[in-house]
């Protein structure tokens, strides 16, 4: 169980009548970037809270770095870091303020407080308004801050409920490259809430994908392609005065499907690979110049939109966003 | 016990207490129309007061009565004086003032500690705080110690305050420092502390219920009523606060505050505290 950084077998938690997690069992590796996805609702906040021993399971077992979050929660909560939904910064107080009393919280060594603080700080690109009250920040600097204390004990597992809300994208970008960088060159471990596709798509190693309180799918963004076999889009672009009748090849071939024309592009879906080197055939055959035909990558938000699709059609899921 | 989570913990608080106007105003008109303008004001009138002026005269036989019906162990202290406006002054700040002064530890540590408890969920800065590595416990003791502490010391201080404006404008007259003895030292020592636990544990529990500092704070205002009572009780001379009184009313405050403080121990965990963010 210690060689997983997280493990969760059967954890069921209720909030009267709601089921906020239902029956989950998955583990996460050291050193993995873990994408926790789900709708609002799904059980993202709540799960990370149970990881912490911050609230009880009803049923279930829990490890975190081989502990147990409910009877052994001040050691596990030394050596996790929490970024929360909200920031949950003291806005009367600056930001060294706000990260030293986290510094003495979390025990870093006393004669280390001052340089972390001013390295996190810095790395988070905060040093110049350090000595403001957090009150004043912006809400992008507000999450930076929050993101910096929850950096600053270098703690084993990083849970980041939502990282880039409220951040442009330049910060976000930012974010990410510090995500990799712990995980890839420190060797923690991140548990990733997020609804940003996305991002779960460019960081994690693998995802799980919460509906209302259980898990419908988990594995790579790649296996999860296969799983939910949807068709590749594609994308083939011809001369301008051409689209017309390249519309009208691609509409002759009913394997074709979701066809848009764009301004630039003609776009359509296949599932299947030999239906491509027929319809190259065809559009030369009609005179038609092919500049490109491409195929676009799956993105998880296309695995993401079909396996709720899947969800609703089991009647699980009421659909959509409550 | 992990000490330094918790003195971090109390540091944060009473450094965010200390940047909210709606907390530093009570606590600073309070203490200062309590224990300096009033006995400041009511010490220079009977300085300058003659004894034989037709104030004194009146005031002396419409509260003939009362003036009366001293108990002996007051009587006993009023013998030292010759004339009516030292014993009026004596009785004043004997008999009318520290009820009055008992107000002051418990609307501190009250007003606090709705800034640190209620304060604390509305401002959102708990949800952090709960992560941290402490136990449940750790936390409430590290939530509870400032404010008491601060109620304390400003209790403290008060008298301190108090002793200094009343030697002033009424040793020349008195000839001695009438509020510094047995009595006094037992409130401070024993009655005091109990005094601004009991405001905090009923902040404790009014914040568990309330969900904003404006609510706590006049919710929590509710338990500086029985203070009042007290006050009044003294006011149609029914109580003096001799040592005795003074150990009795203590000890009744003693068990009302560790009752609170020990109900809000018990329903301080964090799984409730979160849910309910
Ligand atoms: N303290 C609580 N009391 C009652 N219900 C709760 C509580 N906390 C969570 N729930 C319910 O549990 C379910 C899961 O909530 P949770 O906050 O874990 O979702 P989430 O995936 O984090 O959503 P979001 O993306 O909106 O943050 C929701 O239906 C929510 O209403
Ligand atoms: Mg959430």
């Amino acid at each position: 169980m210690a060689s997983h950084a997280i493990h969760i077998e059967g954890v069921t938690r209720r909030f009267g009548d709601t089921l906020a997690v239902d029956d989950l069992s998955l583990s996460v590796d050291v050193g993995e970037v873990f994408g926790f996805l789900g709708h609002n609702g799904a059980g993202k906040t709540t799960t990370v809270r149970l990881l912490n021993g911050v609230l009880a399971a009803d049923s279930g077992q829990l490890h975190v770095l081989g502990l147990d979050p409910q009877t052994q929660g001040p050691q596990l909560r030394a050596r996790t870091g929490v970024l929360t939904e909200t920031p949950s910064l003291d806005e009367r107080l600056t930001a060294i303020d706000n990260l030293t009393i986290y510094a003495d919280l979390y025990g870093v060594a006393v004669q280390q407080v001052k340089q972390r603080v001013s390295t996190m700080l810095e790395t988070f690109g905060l040093s110049e308004r350090a000595q403001e009250k957090v009150g004043g920040y912006s809400k992008g600097m507000k999450q930076r801050l929050a993101l910096a204390r929850s950096f600053l004990h270098q703690p084993d597992v990083i849970f980041l409920d939502e990282p880039t809300s409220g951040l442009d994208p330049v910060a976000a970008q930012e974010v990410h490259e510090m995500i990799r960088h712990v995980s890839q060159d420190e060797g923690r471990t991140v548990f990733l809430c997020t609804h940003n596709l996305v991002e779960a798509q460019r960081l994690c190693h693998r995802v799980a994908v919460m509906e209302q309180g259980h898990l419908v799918a988990m594995g790579t963004p790649k296996e999860l392609t296969h799983e939910v076999g949807t068709a590749v889009t594609y994308r083939l672009e011809v001369a301008q005065e051409q689209q017309a009748a390249a519309l009208a090849v691609i509409s002759r071939m009913p394997v074709l499907q979701d066809v848009e024309a764009g301004d630039e592009a003609l776009t359509f879906a296949s599932s299947e690979r030999d239906s491509v080197p027929d319809l190259l055939n065809q559009l030369i055959a009609a005179g038609i110049r092919v500049y490109a035909l491409t195929p676009q990558a799956t993105s998880l938000e296309d695995i993401y939109l079909a396996l709720h699709a899947r969800e609703v059609n089991k009647g699980k899921v009421l659909g959509g966003v409550r | 016990m992990n000490k330094r989570a918790m003195w971090a913990i109390i540091r944060k608080d009473l450094k965010v207490v200390l940047q909210s106007k709606a907390v530093l105003i009570p606590l600073i008109m309070v203490p200062l129309i309590l224990l300096v303008i009033l006995p400041g004001v009511g010490g220079l009138l009977l300085a300058n007061a003659d004894a034989d002026s037709q104030i004194i005269t009146e005031f002396r036989s419409e509260t003939g009565a009362f003036f009366d019906n001293l108990p002996d162990s007051l009587n006993q202290k009023l013998e030292q004086y010759d004339n009516e406006v030292q014993r009026i002054t004596y009785v004043m700040f004997n008999m009318f003032f520290p009820a009055l002064y008992l107000l002051l530890p418990v609307m501190a540590a009250n007003v606090i500690a709705a800034d640190s408890f209620a304060g604390e969920k509305e401002r959102k800065t708990l949800e952090a705080l709960l992560y941290a590595p402490t136990t449940d416990r750790e936390l409430y003791l590290a939530k509870i110690i400032g404010p008491w502490v601060a109620g304390i010391a400003i209790g403290w201080l008060g008298y301190l305050a108090f002793v200094l404006v009343l030697t002033a404008t009424t040793l020349s007259f008195m000839g001695n420092i009438f509020i510094v003895d047995v009595t006094w030292l037992l409130l401070i020592l024993w009655v005091v502390p109990a005094a601004a636990g009991l405001g905090l544990g009923a902040m404790v529990l009014v914040s568990s219920r309330v969900s904003t500092f404006q609510e706590a704070y006049q919710l929590g205002g509710m338990v500086v009523l029985p203070i009042i009572l007290l006050l009044f009780g003294q006011l149609g001379g029914v109580v003096y606060f001799s040592p005795m009184v003074v150990l009795i009313v203590g000890a009744v405050l003693w068990v009302l505050t560790l009752g609170l403080i020990g109900y809000g121990a018990g329903n301080f965990k964090r799984g409730e505290l979160i849910a309910r963010l």
